[in-house]
Order: structure tokens, then sequence, then C-alpha cells
């Protein structure tokens, strides 16, 4: 056993280093920065107490980030599930042309944030943009989509439901394919019809799904960060300014690392709150066979 | 009754086959239609799905003149494909290709070798601080990524004017080192290394083989699918991570696609054509490596999930 020692630490130390120089300690780092004053102006970081989160009620911008995030998040992830769980659905059969449909909705896992960004600002440009024309073929007048306060938050929903619409398919087809036969067959046999059927046999069998995907879902949502740098940059008017974005910009665009920090730790109890809560309520609900 | 009937758990490899529900009722509903009403839902859906993807690719083929004009032109008179070219000499996408590839590629062969390794140590040797070290590690896994980032860039800036230039700020080893080895990953190899019979390696551990033999000749191939699993997640995180990149790289010749894409989006953001162009080249290669390994892709992607479950 004696050699174990050196064997076990030989082996984990090079990963080990890694992760400690470039997880633990900023953990630990940024954490101490989040009590200090430390941005360009100031040579020195003095140790400022709580001012950096004091500052963070009393900042309006903050209020406003933390409200479009829980709209953002409020949204996207029960849609993204609805629309996963329903191709999946549809999908979880042996009809023709199968593996292109499902081909199709994988097909969106493979694009990056970036470049799906970019399509739909395309989509959604209020003068040459293909949707209002869609829109103005059923006489809904034309939007400002992107450039409109009380559009743009909506818009990025949708770009990125739809970009995450591969991933919940395939999270949802998974669990599907795993439901035996044999249930649904019994069923079937009682006298339950299809939607019976999905209501009490496949929606609970799914259940450990449907709260893996809620919680990753929500997870990602807190973070939203590449649509909005690159749709709107948090405009128009700060009406899609979410956390990581004002992160973001007080961390490297202001430089005010102090306060940045502070920001940060406060995403990450919202993140925690939220998942607990999360966790808390699908075991009321969740239902594991094994 | 059969229970062949009941499909195991890890047949999702998006091409396998099996009845839907409840066949019988369902057949005897179909005859009113000449194939499967799921169609009528299935067709509107992936027209939805892949739209995007065309009006981008009808886009990238017009000429600017066609692309400015409401109504939109849905069928472009003449195919523009100067766009192309437009587009590659206003920015190297080529470079950002090559950039993004071999930070994906270095990344996943790291990831592979440095959570093998320790997640081998942790799966199997009983050493000095093992369970404490652990905690630590997964520890860090909760923390989100926006919590580290103003310290692992001070960090990496540190590191390339004082240790190694090239790991440094604006330079492509600063997309590689701090991801190099991840806990994911540790803990996921851990885990599956976990589930192997422990006789193999006991028994080749009689005949004097080293600790790094055994690991190397007997307990990776065995972990084959989870090693392809870790490189596939790794890749893809790695291949749109955009978010350290944008903080870590200011030269365009040091730039990954999606920076490089955003880069040239923020310089021509009306120029749509030119646009879509760059966008073409910077998803196809991810979207030829998914199709060509999508199999792969689905059943890393699915491992997530069902390791949730």
């Amino acid at each position: 056993m004696a050699s174990d020692h050196f064997a076990g630490w030989a082996f984990v130390t090079p990963g080990v280093v890694i992760i400690l120089l470039f997880g633990a300690v900023p953990i630990v780092w940024s954490a101490v920065m989040s009590f200090q004053r430390n941005n360009l102006l100031s040579p020195s970081t003095p140790f400022v107490g709580v001012a950096n989160y004091t500052q963070m009620v009393h900042d309006p911008i903050v209020v406003q980030a933390i409200q479009h995030t829980l709209i953002y998040t409020a949204l996207f992830v029960p849609g993204t599930m609805v629309v996963g769980l329903f191709l999946a659905v549809a999908m979880n059969r042996k009809i023709r042309f199968i593996s292109f449909y499902r081909t199709a909705a994988y097909a969106t896992m493979a694009i990056s944030t970036i470049s799906e960004a970019i399509v739909f600002i395309w989509l959604f440009d209020p003068s040459y943009g293909v949707v209002n024309y869609f829109f103005s073929l059923v006489g809904i007048p034309q939007q400002q989509f992107l450039n409109s306060p009380s559009e743009a938050l909506y818009v990025i929903v949708a770009m990125t439901i739809w970009g995450w619409t591969g991933f919940s398919v395939v999270i949802y087809l998974a669990a599907l394919q795993g439901i035996p036969q044999t249930l649904l067959e019994a069923a079937s046999i009682d006298g339950a019809g299809p939607w019976r059927a999905f209501r009490r046999i496949t929606l609970p069998l799914l259940s450990p799904a449907s709260l893996f995907l809620a919680v990753w879902l929500t997870i990602n949502a807190l973070q939203l960060f590449d649509e909005v740098y690159l749709s709107t940059q948090g405009g128009p008017l700060n009406a899609t300014t979410v956390l990581v974005y004002y992160l973001y910009n007080q961390a490297f665009q202001q430089f005010n690392f102090g306060y940045a920090s502070a920001i940060a730790y406060f995403l990450f109890l919202v993140i925690i709150v939220v998942t607990v809560i999360q966790f808390r309520a699908g075991k009321r609900f969740t239902y594991y066979r094994s | 009754m059969t229970v062949t009937s009941a499909p195991a758990r890890g047949g999702i490899s998006g091409i396998r086959r099996q009845p839907g529900h409840g066949d019988a009722p369902r057949a005897r509903r179909r005859r009113w239609l000449p194939f499967s009403p799921w169609h009528l839902v299935l067709i509107p859906a992936t027209l939805v799905l892949l739209f995007p993807f065309v009006w981008l690719l009808i886009t990238s083929l017009e000429t600017p003149a066609e692309a400015l004009r409401f109504p939109p032109v849905l069928d472009p008179h003449v195919i523009r494909f100067a766009n192309y070219s437009d587009a590659l000499a206003s920015a190297p996408f080529v470079r950002f290709f090559i950039n993004s590839a071999v930070v994906a590629v270095l990344t996943v062969l790291s990831n592979l070798v440095l959570c093998s390794l320790a997640g081998y140590a942790f799966a199997r040797f009983r050493f000095l601080g093992r369970t404490a070290l652990f905690a630590v590690l997964m520890a860090t896994l909760m923390v989100p990524f926006q919590v580290t980032m103003i310290p692992q860039f001070i960090i990496t800036k540190w590191l390339g004017v004082h240790v190694l230039a090239a790991a440094g700020i604006d330079h492509l080893g600063a997309l590689i080192l701090p991801n190099c080895a991840t806990a994911f990953g540790i803990f996921f190899l851990r885990q599956f290394f976990k589930t192997l019979p422990l006789e193999y390696e006991e028994s080749a551990r009689v005949d004097g083989a080293n600790r790094l033999t055994v690991m190397i000749r007997i307990v990776l191939p065995l972990a084959t699918p989870a090693l392809a699993t870790l490189a596939a997640l790794t890749f893809i995180d790695s291949w749109n991570n955009f978010l350290w990149p944008l903080i870590a790289i200011t030269s365009t010749d040091q730039m990954t696609l999606p920076l490089g894409l955003a880069t040239f989006q923020g310089a021509h953001s009306t120029e749509w054509t030119l646009l879509m162009a760059g966008n073409v080249m910077s998803l196809a290669p991810m979207l030829a490596v998914f199709f060509l390994a999508q199999r792969y892709f689905i059943r890393s992607v699915a491992a997530t999930g069902l390791a949730g479950t």
C-alpha cells in the first residue's frame, strides 16, 4: 500500500494542479476580491467590507438585470422542455423519414451560439427580415424585434429555444426509449386511450429526464451571455441586459473587478438557490422506477 | 407478450427502430390517411427547424442588392459565390478554423490523458489526502465560470509574462491550458472506472505489471466508450466556447471561429451576404463532423442526461 501514495499523487498531480490553479484558487480569489475596491482608478486594492454588495442593491441596472434574467429563464426553460417533449414523442416511432426528422432536430446542436445569433438577427431584421415578411402575409404589422425594448428579450428567447431543441429532443428521446413497451401495452389492453396512457404512464416515467432538463437548462439560462453580446449588447435601453452581460461589462469593459466579483458571487448564489428549489420540488413529482 | 419489445436504455443511436406506443389501436385509426398522421406534425416542425439553415444558405449566395429587398427574394436570380471569396478576403476564416481545430484537438487529447490518470487514481488507489482532494475537485464543479473568470484572466496574464508567453493572454495556449483537465472529466472517468471488474487488473498486478501499464493495457481499452463520450463532450465545449476567448484573445490571428465570426459581424453588421457566407464557412466544419459522428455525439449527450436520471 505504501507505493499507492506515490503512484496516487503521481497520477493525479498534473490534472489536479491545473484544476486547483484555474478552478479552486480563482474561487477563493474572487471571493476576496468581492470585498475589495479593485478598479483601474485606484492603484491599491483596499478592503471595503460589503460595500460592493450594498452597491448592487442600489444599482438600478442590477435590479433590471435580475428581472430580465428571471423573465428569460421563466420563458426559455419551459419553452425548450415543451418543444423537446413534443418533438421527441412525435419522433419516437417507426415511420418513414424518421431519421431525417431526427437529424433535422439534432442539427441545431451542432451550431455555435454565435452562428445561431447571427442567423436570427438576419431572420428578425426589422427592415429586410423574412419574419416580418411572414408576418405581413398574415396581416401582422412590421415589428422592430431586436430594436424594440419591449420585444428584444423575446427574440432572444426564441433563438435560444431553437438552439437547444436538439439537446432536449435527445434527452427526451433517450428517456422515451427506456420506457418498457409492456407497460403501454398493458394500459392499452385495460382500455386507456393514447392520451391517458401518455398522462398516466409516459409522463411520470419521463419525470427524471424532465428534472434533469429543468435543472440543466436553468443553470444555462441564468448564465445567458453569447446571444445578448452578439445581438443587442444589452440594449435597447438595457432591455436585454442580463446578469452575466452586466457582469462582463463591469469586469472587462469598466474594469471594476471588485464589483464584478460581487455580482459573480450573487449569480452563484442565485444558481444554488434555484437548483436546490428545483431538486426539492422535483422530489415530489419525480418517479424513479428502480 | 414478449419481453424483447422493451428496448435497452442504451439504444438511442437515432437509428435504432422500435414499435411506437400501443400499435394496435393506432393501426385502426391510421386508415383514413395513406401515411402516418404524425407526418402532419413532423413536416411543419422540421421546416421550422431547418428554415434558419436554409435561409442562411440562400442569403450567402445572393447578390447584396437582392438580399436588401423587401419582400425578401426567396429564390435568387443570380447565384453569387463571390460572397465567399469576399468574406475570405476580409477575415482569415481559414486561420480561425485552424486555431479552433488546434485548440479543440489539444484540449481533447490533454483531457483524455490527464483525466484518465487522475480518474483512475481516484477510482483505484488509496493515497493520503485522496478524499479531501476529491472533495475540492467536486466543489469546483458546482461553481459557474463567471465566478472564476476574473482571477483566471489575471493568472493567465501573469503566466504569460513570467512563465510561458505561449500560454499567456492573446495566445492560443491561453485557451488550452486552463481547460486541459476538468473536474467533470476526472469525475466522469472515475465513475466509469469504478464499474469495471477488478479481476483483470489484479491478475496483471500479480504478473508484475506496474500501475501505469495496467491502466494503459487493460483499463483504458475497456473504457473506450467512456473516453469517446468525454472526447465528444469536450470537443463540443471547446469548439463553441466564446466567453473565455472573448476575454483572453484580442489579436485577429489568434482568434477561434466563434470569436472571429463575432468580430467579423461587428465589422460588417449590415453586409448580410458577406456575413452569411462567413457564417456558413464557420459552421460547416462542425456540422460535417457532427453528421459523420452523429451516433457518438447523440450518445454522449444522452449519457449526460441518463447520468442525471
